[in-house]
């Protein structure tokens, strides 16, 4: 009954090999580590032991839709006044856009310009010429998932713009980015640029009123009250604005810091399409004023003293070199669709790291040797194996981190050390199943065969259960807790192999060897 | 080998199941008094659930000087403010901020002024904002890990055993959990993610225990089909007796070892894991084992034809 199938030793040595190459580089110095090819490297450590920041930001979807909104009240404006028909009552009511064409004669043709403006909107006719458009469920839904997705690119741009190590941006959810910055010990710098939409437009300012008559309440339809940026130095308080961009910052192709009059100043460079609107514009209005509005304020806003037609310009303003810099930076990586809003920062220094990376395996390797030691005084021989077995376990699970790109937090440490613990229980069940067995009279063989036959099935459900409450805490957990659930399950995994598999192998090779008779196991 | 027997006993045949009376009212005691003390007291929330802002900071040089900046802190008008000491050489300092009224931004502000106030003489080791929607997803999540835990288990339970199997599991288990949400709501031990991972862990720990035990009731019931079911839960906590107390020893000295050389942020769940490693080997012979008197268990068709041939009667 001595027979270990062949076909068992195999895979324990084929899951062992591959066990030491992929645990392997963990004993490699960050620098040897590098070399190695991509799917050869060490566990990735979390933000909690290599130090570094974590943000969780939300995406306002519902400021897209408003704006889209507003966006479509304009346009409704601008058609009807360029038709010249007369209408009242333009204005948005929850979700709703609503018109009244006054004329009864124009109210098919404004029917059908209206439909064209935005074909994503339904258009419902009421008595008394009143039209009425709403965006309907799937357009909103699809409108909120398309922000989503470019701000998720937005964020990654001006993250790489930053040149931090290997930042990693991800979606969570419906409208969450999650960002993650090893390295970075302070993100507030981080925190301000994510922080600006960085949307730049170019609107005339509109001087039918007074900036004093429209803080009254005497705004124009068509025109808005936009705060200066920097109204405490010098600049007006407010300034009305027309509401209609003449060009956006999404027809930039290029920006930079530089300076001009000694000043630092933010030049850029307009695409072909963006040049020839800004061309236009300027030409029509000389005279005028051209406010410079970002972010809903106003920087700046010159005369135009002539036509602009080669498509760049600069933006002045009481700016530092590193405003300058930033703004620059934003207005070449693009303009979010929707302000972002920091929900969560976890920020964690190096040295914090390094001390919770010292802890972690102090506490791993008193446990170890603990463990060893219980299992050495109570089995003698038997428990050397079972160590063994355990270590085998540590070096799988190793391995598998590795491996499989998982990321072992402080937590992740924890659930090592307990795993040792749980990797030894299933060897203390098949000892103790033998020990039973040899004293209701079996021989050694067969009790070694029953021990570990029947404690299988204990075993199986003990780690089942466990794993239940560990893939429950991976659905529900987040960041250092999740790798908790994740170093507990591998354990777990590892631990069904190393002692039903290993463990065993290893007793039936010793028991050969040594030529025994019964069980050293009392 | 003597030693070994000395350790772990074997044909004992203590009676377990006698004291069972006794044992459900220190269980009853043991979740009342939870529950009690839960609502009365309430947790010590972390910065997990309740928000707010969390910064381990430490002096550039020399010690940290607590008076002061707990005084400047005090100017800023930020609601409840705790500075405590940690580590061995003085210079850390932990402060805790409670959730600021006014959404996410709020939150990021507050810690802008601290930053301010401190000024210069402190590096940040660690710094952690839970705006208020992230904290009550926080909450949501972890009590929903719970609970589907815990219905997982048992239904698992149920599934490889009978029903009976799997409310005696259901029960020890919510034994657990509740009494450890009852110590930490006794003690004041912050409550956030990490200990409701230990609480976890302590629910997988405990039912294992529970599942090893079973397991050998069941063997025992197709082995000795004519033993009272009261003998039979006896005898089989008694042969589970030595791997019960070996498995212990060595998870206690695994966590143990954690509890002192972990570091400070998981004290919390080493302290946990502790108790629930108390508390469920408890919960398994004394909760989930008598339980059972009061199921019919012999009552499955199933158990004659299983009866394992090689079964020799227990003398």
């Amino acid at each position: 009954m001595s027979y270990f199938p062949k076909w068992k030793i195999v895979v324990v040595v084929l899951v062992g090999l591959l066990g030491f190459t992929f645990a392997a580089p963990n004993l490699l110095s960050r620098e040897h580590a590098d070399r190695l090819p991509s799917w050869l490297q060490p566990v990735s450590l979390g933000l909690d032991l290599q130090g570094g920041s974590y943000l969780l930001l939300e995406v306002d979807t519902g400021y897209v839709v408003r704006e889209q909104i507003s966006g479509l009240v304009e346009s409704i404006r601008t058609t009807l006044r360029k038709e010249k028909i007369k209408y009242s009552d333009l204005g948005v009511r929850g979700d709703t856009v609503s018109v009244r064409i006054l004329d009864v004669e124009d109210r098919e043709r404004a029917g059908t310009l209206l439909r064209k403006i935005d074909i994503s909107a339904d258009l419902e006719t009421k008595e008394d010429g009143l039209v009425q458009l709403r965006y309907s469920e799937q357009a909103i839904h699809k409108r909120k998932l398309s922000a989503v997705e470019q701000s998720l690119e937005i964020v990654r741009r001006r993250i790489d713009q930053l040149g931090t190590r290997e930042p990693s941006i991800q979606r969570q959810g419906e409208d969450r980015i999650v960002v993650q910055l090893p390295g970075v010990k302070d993100p507030d710098h981080i925190k301000s640029l994510l922080g600006k939409t960085a949307k730049l437009t170019f609107h005339l300012l509109d001087d039918s009123v007074s900036a004093e008559e429209a803080a009254r309440g005497r705004v124009p339809p068509g025109s808005m009250v936009l705060p200066g940026a920097e109204h405490d130095r010098g600049q007006p308080e407010q300034y009305v604005v027309r509401k209609r961009v003449e060009v956006g910052g999404d027809m930039l192709t290029d920006s930079s810091a530089t300076y001009s009059e000694g000043r630092p100043v933010v030049s850029f460079r307009f695409n072909a399409a963006g040049a020839k609107k800004f061309g236009d514009a300027t030409r029509d209005n000389a005279g005028h004023f051209l406010a410079i509005v970002l972010d809903e304020k106003v920087i700046s806003a010159p005369r135009i003293n002539e036509p602009i037609l080669g498509g760049s310009g600069i933006i002045s303003g009481s700016f530092t070199l590193q405003q300058v810099q930033d703004l620059s930076m934003l207005l070449r990586a693009g303009a979010l669709p929707a302000p972002l809003q920091v929900l969560e920062e976890r920020t964690v220094g190096p040295d914090l790291g390094a001390d919770s990376i010292r802890a972690g395996a102090i506490a791993c390797i008193i446990g170890l040797i603990l463990v060893v030691i219980t299992m050495l005084v109570v089995y003698g021989s038997l428990g050397m194996l079972a160590d063994l077995a355990m270590v085998f376990n540590l070096v799988l699970l190793l391995a598998a981190l590795s491996a499989l790109g998982a990321t072992l937090t402080l937590p992740g440490i924890a659930g090592v050390v307990l795993t040792m613990g749980m990797a030894v229980d299933a060897n203390v069940l098949i000892y103790e199943r033998m020990r039973e067995e040899q004293r209701n009279g079996r021989t050694l063989m067969s009790a070694l065969q029953a021990g570990y036959d029947r404690a299988f099935g204990t075993i199986f459900d003990a780690h089942v259960t466990t794993l239940v409450a560990a893939a429950l805490l991976f659905q529900f957990g987040s960041g250092p807790v999740r790798g908790f659930a994740v170093t507990l399950s591998l354990g777990l995994l590892a631990s069904l192999f190393t002692a039903v598999l290993v463990n065993r192998m290893l007793v039936v090779w010793w028991v050969r060897w040594r030529k025994m008779k019964t069980l050293p196991l009392a | 080998m003597q030693l070994i027997d000395r350790f772990l006993p074997h044909g004992t045949n203590f009676d377990f199941i006698r004291y069972r009376l006794i044992a459900f009212g220190i269980t009853a005691v043991l979740i009342l008094g939870s529950i009690t003390v839960i609502v009365v007291k309430g947790f010590n929330f972390g910065i997990d659930f309740a928000g707010g802002i969390l910064i381990e900071a430490q002096a550039v040089e020399g010690k940290a000087d607590l008076h002061t900046m707990r005084t400047s802190l005090a100017t800023l008008n930020l609601g409840e403010v705790s500075l405590q000491e940690f580590g061995t050489t003085g210079r850390d300092v932990m402060i805790r901020i409670q959730r600021q009224d006014g959404g996410e931004k709020a939150q990021m502000d507050a810690l802008g002024k601290v930053k301010d106030s401190l000024g210069t003489g402190y590096t940040y080791r660690r710094v952690e904002i839970v705006g208020p929607k992230v904290g009550d997803e926080l909450v949501r999540d972890g009590i929903l890990a719970v609970v589907l835990s815990l219905a997982a288990i048992a239904v698992y339970v149920w599934f490889r055993f009978e029903w009976q199997f799997g409310v005696g599991a259901l029960v020890s288990t919510f034994h657990d959990v509740i009494t450890t949400f009852g110590l930490f709501a006794l003690t004041g031990l912050e409550f956030n993610l990490t200990t409701v991972a230990a609480i976890l862990t302590i629910a997988g720990y405990s039912v294992n225990d529970t599942v090893v035990e079973y397991d050998r009731v069941r063997e025992n019931l197709r082995k000795y089909k004519t033993m009272p079911i009261y003998d039979l839960l006896n005898l089989s906590v008694n042969e589970t007796l030595a791997r019960t107390i070996l498995t212990v020893t060595t998870v206690f000295v695994t966590v143990l070892a954690l509890l002192f050389f972990g570091g400070e942020v998981l004290r919390g769940f080493a302290i946990a894991m502790l108790w629930g490693l108390i508390i469920g080997t408890y919960s398994s012979i004394y909760v989930a084992m008598p339980m059972l008197i009061y199921f019919n268990l012999r009552n499955g068709k199933d158990r004659e034809k299983d009866a394992d041939p090689t079964a020799t009667q227990r003398p």
